[in-house]
Parts: structure tokens; C-alpha cells; sequence
């Protein structure tokens, strides 16, 4: 999974050539070979990609941002890739009060931590039924949103969102 | 900008020495551990960062990152490659060991979960050489991981304990010298005030329970059910676990060697083993050796501990073009070729201590005679057909081309280097014949089509006689579930009949007229060789080949065997009908990768054969690790630096350090002979937890669970330690009588221990074994003993026993010579922490 989410931010990124890419240990934590020593750990690999390919306004562009940047990437890698139902609910509700008033995660324009954020937060969108899209309103709209940027939506199917809303708070 | 702090928060260590060592102006305020200061988060989280901008920052990593930046201190990959590990992997194992240890009180589990991490950590930093983790300055990294295992690694008396089974090294060291710098011993002071693990007891309360890590991408976790929390052992468990105990060793012993020829016996288990017979032309490479012949000498060992009559035969696979080839290259006859080779093969597996019965060849007069006679019974009962196939041959060359001697144009796809039987480039299965410009690959002339008649087994007329029987056999038998999966799938594929002839010199000879000048192809003859390798070891082979009722045949192979093993070799034996003896239980391994990528012979990467004896680590080593890493289920990878951490964690550190000190106290304690023992509760308990161990291991290997088998032995050890660490007999031994009776019975129980690990570590490692017995100067019937029935765990050194001369089973591997040796045969992997 890992590996194809750094083979779209690849694509994301303008990288001509792609690189070479193995993995380690039971959990397939990618590993990026082309480099001189190999990179190991996704959110490694990907700031590097960033930084290589030119683009390190994707990190952040004041010591504020870049810190919430890593943040919500660091965030990726302890709540969503390991979770439990429980730790969902508290996942969607706590992003959805984060992003009542922004646009994107830090700062305000896309970066790296919308990205993985979004990949990582795919599967569990898809499987919302419409009035838990409509719960996490917030959410819903912030992912729709960057699953339409150009670029970034490369290995994952799209994510139906409606714009009209069934469910008002009033019918609760 | 304020910083949010918490007292007895682990998490705060790591912030408040970060803010100090980098000198930002920043208020601090302590508020309570439910207090909300993020808006946002339904659970408080702490510490928590209030960034100029009006954000907050909840990740105690990011708040440090933040502070370093802002001191003109960015993280390098190095750094962030650590980050990440700690994030990932050593908080979640830190706090359930906090959880645990100050929670539940389970003190010695908890350090069980921590041990993994820490040897990960060692070897890295002993690896890198530098002062720090990314150099020879302080980085955020060092700031976080050392604020991470503080709780843990901090001098604290009640923490003491955690650790002592482990020593790190490397890791002490670059702790020590983290935590002296002023900055985090302030940070410690403010957060625990020098209360240690209770400082922290009120945090980890309000903590929720670690979770039980289900990992998303449903790959099936390392750690097998062995090695789950502390068994509860009831009071019937205890009385039994005694009982057995004090029922002493058998008086009658199994023969001392083994009487050949070994036959079947009426009244006994009667196994024959075999494995996949290695082709002599390639120098076999750790995975072909764990896939067959090591799996297979494991199981017949333990075997013959079970009191089984076994027979476990092998032997190289001769006949084919590839020694054809071989032998022109060289300059030599195939005979000569292969008797050059038959050696490399046979000493190979010498130095690993596979003990065949017969280690035998396919190029006998035995294997003509009978290859042939089983061609004439298939002929007589026409499960034959004749046909005429057009194949390629080089005039040049005088031959007909095998397909891996054809090269030209696909003619799906247009690839201009398709091979004789598949295009590399779209995947499709194409005969030679189809080829468009097709080149002959030694000369590179262009190959003329001519026809030729060839015998064909016809299995389409054998399928139902197959299915009767292989439902009998899957369903009764221990088939591995690859094996069973690759069987279905062919015949559902559908049997076409196979041809079984081939247009070659270097092979069997076909004994029809028609068919002269033409030998059988490799596939029908070489499983022949199991029978006429038996029957060059005694003349009464038949006893086992012909003997269904009485004889029950395990056959040990890579996943790319079965089909041949489970269908067309069954089917060859089914139309001859001769009461042949077939596959009972199919043990079927999947494939064992090098480092990130594949065994490579000819790009130099992977140890191959005699290889393994030159990097001086021990044969009973190489067999562990293999066997710890045998690919069942699914595909592994050999790793050095996971070897060198298996051979340090589990070998060294656990099982050889128990076995060690418990034959030390002996002499030590006791001029050398095994004390009294007065059996309390607690020693009854430990014996009965052993002995479940023990049924574990008995009841998996009966079943060729080998790797899993392998863990309840270091289960035991790791009972065993924890045992000795409880009961601390180096101390109570200098006290008064009471406890030095105590220290006698702790020492006596744990050198019994010692024995029983002997036997069940024989199938995996016979030197070692018969080491730790010469050590113990253990009687011969213990190794019949303990593994009979569902285990019987005895006391076979009893009060007064003499032991023997005890010293350091095994040796440590050091990081330097892994990275040597890794070097050597390829593969690059610096930041190995994940491999575990």
C-alpha cells in the first residue's frame, strides 16, 4: 500500500524517473533503494521526495506550518495506519472540529500532510454511509476537496461525495 | 507562545529537555492531565504546544522538531528515519510496558516486550560508531528517544529489574551520555521527581489500554500464539506436572546407533522421509536448503526421538540437458560432471548436519531398471499414448533444442527475446515451434521444425483413480495448505497428457523399439529416484515403496515441486499398479528471499553452499536461524542483521545465558553436583508451565510445524530465566540454611531445565544438544525419554548427579562482522530496525 501511495506522490510531484523501491521487515515499511544509504519509513521517504523534487512549500512555508505539517504526518502514521472502531470515531470527530474554520491541514495552501492524510484516511471514507459523511461534514468536505486536486488522486478510486445535504441536524 | 505540561508524563520529559537544550524563549505551565488545552481533541492530549500563529501542537515529537528548528537545528533523514521508528514502533512498545509493568505489576512480561526494540537499537548504534544517534552532536532525535526510554533505562532501583535478563551495550552507553547533559536531567527532575515508575502510575492510568495492534494491511503478525502473557496453571496441571517428574528416566534406552539397513518393523510407526532431490549441477543456496533438506532432517530427528522407525533418504538429481551442457563447457563426460558434483552436494549438507540415512544418485543401474519396468507396466496397462510432436533442433548443433535453448520473437506480443516456453515480456505460455525467427541460443543458427514421436503418460485417463486417492490423502494426511491449494488448481486447470520422453543422451533410456535413441523426460524419471536411491541402500527397498499399509511416506519440497510430486509421479505410480507406496503427507515450503530480493548466483548475490562455512558461524547457528525464519504460509527473507539479532537475543541472551548459569550455580554453589530439591508451589507451577511447553512442542512438530515448535524452546528458556531472576540463588546461596535450600532447589530444578531443552533442541541443533548433555554429563536414556507420549518432563539429574565442565554455549555476533559479512554477498541495508 505504502509503495503505491510514493509511486503517486512520484507522479504528484513531477519526478521523471521512478525510483526503485523494496521493503522490510512483517510490515512491508517501504524502502527507497535508489538512494545512497536506502531511506526507510514512508513519511522519510516522502519528505525526501519532496525536498528532492523542489517542491518544500509541500512541508510548509513558516516554522509554524512546517511543525503542524509533521504533525499531521506523524499523525498518519499512529492513527490511521493502525486503529481500532473506537479510535475511528474519535479520529473523524476530532479532524472534523480541526478543519470547522481551514481549508487545508497547515497552513493554507496543499501540502504533504493533506496528501498522506488523505491516502491514508481513503479506506475508511469510502465505507461511510452518507449521514456519516454528513457527521463529519467537515471532513467530508476538506477530502473531497483535495481528492480533486489536480495530481494528487492518481491510485485510488474516487470518493462520491453529496453537495446537497439529506440529513439536517433538525431530523437527528 | 506556552508550552503545556503535565507532572509524571513521560511525554514531557522529551519537550521540556528539548526547550532546554536549544534555549527558546518559551513560557511553561503545568496544568492537570484531564485539563482540554487543544480545542479540538476529544481526549486531552499533553504536552501541548501554543504556537505563535494561535495553533497548537499536540505530538510531542513535533513540538521538539519545532523547538530545534527554530535553533537552526533541521532534521536530516537520518534523523527523521529515527523519528519515525520511535514513533511507529518504540512508543507503542514503551507505553504498554509502562502499562504493564505499573499498572498490572507484571514486571518481568513487561520487559519481554521492550527486548525486541532495545536489540534493534543496540545494533544500530553499535553499527554507526558515532557519539550520537545521526553523529557526533546532539540531534532531536536523541532528545526524543532518550525522553522515550527514560522511564525505563533510568537508574531507578524499582526499574532495575526490567532489564537485567538484557544488557545493551551500545544502548547504555549512548544513554548515559544523553542523559547527562544538564538540560534532561532537569527535564527528569521536573516530570518525575526522582519518584521513578510510581511517578507515573496516576498518568498511565487515565491512559486507554495499548491497543492489540491490527494492522491494516492484514498481514499476519510475526509473533506466534507461543508467546502470549503468563499461562494460568491449575492445581490438577501442578499435581500432574510432579507426578511425572518424579517418575525418573526410563531404564531401557534406544539403541545407541542406528542398525542399517533400517526396515520397516511390525508393531512400530514406520516414517519414510524424503526430500526434493537437489538438481547437481547448481550449488545449492540457503533457500533451496531450508525449502528441503533441512526441514526434512529436523522432522526426521524428532522422529527418531518420537521412537519412530525412520528412514530418511535423498540424493542428487542427475540426468538432463543442463549437465549435457555442463559437461561440454567443462570438457568433461556427464558422468564426470556429475560425480564432481555429487560431492560438492554431499559435503554441503555434511557440514549442516543433515542426517540421511542415504545420501544416494539418480544415475544408477537401479534407477534404469526400475524407471523401465514402471514404463512397461504403464505400457501393458496402455495408460500410454503415442504421438508426434514437432520441435525445434539445431543442425549445427546436431540436437534438439530444449526450450530454454530457443530464443526468438513472440508471436502474441512482438518481443524479440521470448524464450522456448513463455515470453518473458507478456507472461504467455507458447511452445518453441510458434516462435517467429526463432535462434538456436548456443550458436545462434536459425533451427529447422522436424517431427518426433514421443510417448505421452496419459493423465486425463488416470484423473479419477488420482482424485480417489488424493481426497484419501489430503484428508487424512498432514499436507501443508500451498500444497493442497497448487494441487487443486491443476487438476482444475484440467490433466492433459503429459509428454514423458524426451529427443537426449545424458538420461534413462527408453527400453521401447519405437523409442530409441531417446531417454525419459527429467520430470517422469527423477521422482523414480526415491525408489532406486532406496534401493541402492538395501536390496529390500520394496518393504518401503510397496508397502501402502504399513508405511507412511512424508515428501519435504519447495512449492515448485508439488505438482509433480502430487500428480504426475502419483499418476505414474497409480497405472502401474504395482501396490506402490505413495505421498501421505506433502510438506510443501514457500520460497526464502535474500535481504530485500532474490537468491542470485550469477550477480554474486546470496550464500551459496560452502559459503556458509566460511563466515565461521557455527552450523547449528545457520540452522537456527533458517529454521526460525522456515517459510511456512508465506514467503520470508534471510536478513544478517535479523540473524545477527536472533543469534544475540534468543540464543546468546536467552536460551545459552539460562542453560549457562544454571550449570554454573552447580559448580559454582555446589562443587559441581546438582543439589537437593525441595519442591514449593512456585517450583511446581514452573514445572507445570514447562511441560505444557513441552506438549506444545510435541504436539506442533507431529504435525511439521516446525517454526512455530521452535518458540515454545525458547518459551521454556525464557520461564527459565525469569525463574532464576525471581528467586536470585547467588544471593540466598551466602545466607542462612532456609534460603540456602532454596537456592539448592532453584539451581537443581533449572539444570533439569537445561536437560529437557537439550533433547528438544536436537532436531534443530544436534551439536549444541549433545554439547549442553556432555556439559551435564546427562545419562543417554534422557534424550528417550522426554519426548514420549505428550511429554514427559522427568527430573533426569538427580540430587547428587556429577555434572560436567560448563562454559558459554554461544558466542555474540558482532555488528562489524555482519556489516562484513554483508558486504560480502550483496544486498545493502543500513537502517535495518524494522526487521524484527
Amino acid at each position: 500500500m505504502a509503495l503505491r501511495e510514493l509511486a503517486s506522490l512520484e507522479k504528484y510531484l513531477g519526478l521523471k524517473k521512478p525510483n526503485k523501491y523494496s521493503t522490510q521487515g512483517d510490515k512491508k515499511i517501504p524502502v527507497l533503494q535508489n538512494n545512497s544509504p536506502p531511506l526507510v519509513g514512508l513519511v522519510t521517504i516522502a519528505c525526501h521526495l519532496v525536498k528532492e523534487s523542489n517542491h518544500q512549500e509541500l512541508l510548509g512555508d513558516t516554522a509554524d506550518s512546517r511543525a503542524v505539517v509533521q504533525q499531521w504526518l506523524e499523525y498518519r502514521l499512529t492513527r490511521l495506519d493502525i486503529y481500532t472502531k473506537e479510535d475511528i470515531k474519535t479520529v473523524l470527530k476530532d479532524l472534523n472540529l480541526y478543519l470547522q474554520d481551514k481549508v487545508f491541514l497547515a497552513g493554507n495552501h496543499v501540502t504533504l500532510a493533506d496528501i498522506l492524510i488523505y491516502y491514508g484516511l481513503h479506506p475508511i471514507i469510502v465505507d461511510l454511509a452518507v449521514q456519516e459523511k454528513e457527521e463529519y461534514v467537515n471532513v467530508t468536505r476538506w477530502f473531497d476537496h483535495i481528492q480533486h486536486h489536480p495530481g494528487i488522486r492518481h491510485h485510488l478510486p474516487p470518493v462520491v461525495v453529496l453537495r446537497n445535504r439529506i440529513y439536517t441536524s433538525r431530523h437527528r | 507562545m506556552k508550552l503545556f505540561v503535565s507532572e509524571g508524563n513521560p511525554h514531557c520529559l522529551k519537550v521540556l529537555a528539548a526547550l532546554e537544550v536549544t534555549g527558546v524563549q518559551c513560557g511553561v505551565q503545568t496544568v492537570s492531565h484531564e485539563e482540554k488545552v487543544v480545542p479540538f481533541l476529544s481526549r486531552p492530549a499533553l504536552p501541548a504546544l501554543l504556537l505563535p500563529s494561535g495553533q497548537y501542537l499536540f505530538s510531542s515529537n513535533a513540538i521538539c522538531r519545532y523547538f530545534f528548528e527554530a535553533n537552526g537545528q533541521e532534521c536530516n533523514n537520518l534523523c527523521n528515519q529515527w523519528l519515525e521508528w520511535e514513533t511507529t514502533v518504540l512508543q507503542p512498545a514503551l507505553l504498554q510496558t509502562l502499562h504493564m509493568a505499573v499498572l498490572q505489576g507484571k514486571g518481568s512480561e513487561a520487559s519481554k516486550v521492550l527486548q525486541s526494540p532495545l536489540n534493534v537499537l543496540d545494533q544500530s548504534l553499535s553499527k554507526g560508531n558515532m557519539s550520537y544517534l545521526t553523529g557526533e552532536a546532539v540531534s532531536v532525535a536523541d532528545v526524543v528517544l532518550w525522553g522515550t526510554l527514560h522511564p525505563v533505562l533510568s537508574d531507578s532501583p524499582s526499574l532495575r529489574f526490567l532489564l537485567a535478563v538484557f544488557y545493551h551495550e551500545s544502548v547504555r552507553t549512548w544513554f548515559d551520555r544523553v542523559a547527562a547533559l544538564h538540560s534532561c536531567q532537569s527535564a527528569a527532575q521536573k516530570v518525575l521527581q526522582g519518584k521513578g515508575l510510581q511517578a507515573m502510575k496516576s498518568y498511565v492510568q487515565k491512559q486507554p489500554a495499548p491497543p492489540s495492534s491490527q494492522c491494516r494491511d492484514a498481514q499476519p503478525c510475526n509473533s506466534s500464539p507461543a508467546e502470549e502473557g503468563e499461562r494460568v496453571v491449575s492445581e490438577e496441571e501442578m499435581e500432574a506436572a510432579v507426578n511425572t517428574w518424579s517418575k525418573g528416566l526410563n531404564s531401557t534406552s534406544l539403541a545407541a546407533d542406528k542398525q542399517h539397513p533400517i526396515l520397516p518393523q511390525e508393531g512400530k510407526r514406520n516414517v519414510l522421509v524424503t526430500s526434493a532431490l537437489p538438481y547437481v549441477n547448481n550449488v545449492p543456496h540457503l533457500g533451496n536448503i531450508i525449502g528441503c533438506v533441512l526441514s526434512a532432517d529436523v522432522f526426521s530427528r524428532y522422529g527418531r526421538l518420537r521412537g519412530w522407525n525412520v528412514l530418511f533418504v535423498c540424493g542428487t538429481d542427475e540426468y538432463g540437458t543442463a549437465t549435457e551442457n555442463k559437461a561440454r563447457e567443462e570438457g568433461l563426460t556427464p558422468q564426470q560432471i556429475c560425480d564432481k558434483y555429487h560431492a560438492v552436494h554431499a559435503s554441503i549438507y555434511k557440514w549442516f548436519q543433515i542426517d540421511f540415512d542415504f545420501f544416494g544418485r539418480t544415475t544408477t543401474e537401479k534407477q534404469t531398471e526400475i524407471a523401465q519396468d514402471i514404463f512397461w507396466r504403464l505400457h501393458q496397462n496402455e495408460y500410454l499414448v503415442e504421438d508426434t510432436v514437432e520441435q525445434l533442433r539445431c543442425e549445427k548443433c546436431q540436437r534438439f533444442l530444449a526450450d530454454r535453448f530457443v530464443e526468438g520473437m513472440c508471436p502474441h506480443c512482438s518481443y524479440p527475446e521470448a524464450r522456448g516456453d513463455q515470453c518473458d515480456k507478456c507472461g504467455r505460455l507458447i511452445n518453441a515451434v510458434e516462435l517467429r525467427e526463432p535462434q538456436c541460443k548456443v550458436c545462434r543458427q536459425t533451427p529447422v521444425i522436424r517431427s518426433s514421436k514421443h510417448l505421452f503418460l496419459d493423465l486425463p485417463k488416470l484423473e479419477s483413480q488420482l482424485e480417489q486417492w488424493l481426497d484419501k490423502s489430503t484428508s487424512s494426511g498432514d499436507w501443508t495448505l500451498n500444497a493442497k491449494q497448487i494441487t487443486r488448481s491443476w487438476i482444475r486447470d484440467g490433466l492433459k497428457p503429459r509428454c514423458i520422453t524426451r529427443d537426449l543422451q545424458w538420461g534413462t533410456p527408453v527400453p521401447h523399439p519405437d523409442f530409441r535413441e531417446k531417454v525419459f523426460y527429467v520430470w517422469f524419471d527423477a521422482p523414480i529416484g526415491y525408489l532406486s536411491i532406496t534401493a541402492n541402500y538395501t536390496k529390500e527397498w520394496e518393504k518401503w515403496w510397496k508397502n501402502p499399509h504399513q508405511v507412511e511416506l512424508y515428501n519435504f519440497m519447495a512449492k515448485d515441486n508439488v505438482p509433480f510430486h502430487s500428480v504426475v509421479f502419483p499418476c505414474s505410480l497409480l497405472g502401474a499398479q504395482d501396490n506402490y507406496t505413495l505421498v501421505n503427507h506433502l510438506v510443501a515450503t514457500e520460497y526464502l528471499n535474500y535481504e530485500d530480493t532474490k537468491f542470485s548466483k550469477s550477480r554474486g548475490v546470496g550464500v551459496f553452499g560452502d559459503m556458509a562455512k566460511d563466515t565461521g558461524i557455527p552450523s547449528d547457528v545457520w540452522r537456527f536461524y533458517l529454521l526460525y525464519v522456515r517459510p511456512e504460509g508465506q514467503d520470508s527473507a534471510f536478513s544478517w542483521a535479523d540473524m545477527a539479532l536472533k543469534n544475540n537475543s534468543e540464543l546468546l541472551n536467552n536460551l545459552g545465558n539460562f542453560i549457562n548459569r544454571a550449570g554454573m550455580f552447580v559448580t559454582k554453589f555446589f562443587e559441581g553436583c546438582v543439589p537437593v530439591m525441595d519442591l514449593q508451589r512456585e517450583d511446581k507451577k514452573l514445572l507445570a508451565l514447562v511441560g505444557w511447553e513441552l506438549q506444545q512442542y510435541i504436539q506442533l512438530m507431529d504435525k511439521v510445524k516446525i517454526r512455530d515448535a521452535l518458540k515454545h524452546i525458547l518459551n521454556i528458556s525464557r520461564h527459565g530465566n525469569q525463574y532464576i531472576q525471581v528467586n536470585e540463588p547467588w544471593k540466598k546461596i551466602k545466607e542462612g540454611d532456609p534460603e540456602r535450600q532454596r537456592a539448592g532447589t532453584v539451581t537443581g530444578v533449572s539444570v533439569n531445565i537445561a536437560c529437557l531443552l537439550s533433547v528438544m533442541l536436537f532436531p534443530y541443533m544436534p551439536a549444541v544438544s549433545q554439547t549442553i548433555r556432555d556439559q551435564l554429563n546427562a545419562p543417554q536414556s534422557c534424550i528417550d525419554t522426554m519426548l514420549q507420549g505428550t511429554g514427559t518432563f522427568v527430573c533426569s539429574l538427580s540430587a547428587g548427579h556429577r555434572i560436567g565442565t560448563v562454559s558459554p554455549l554461544f558466542q555474540k555476533l558482532e555488528a562489524d562482522q555482519i556489516e562484513a559479512l554483508k558486504k560480502r554477498f550483496g544486498g545493502q541495508q543500513v537502517f535495518d530496525v524494522y526487521n524484527v
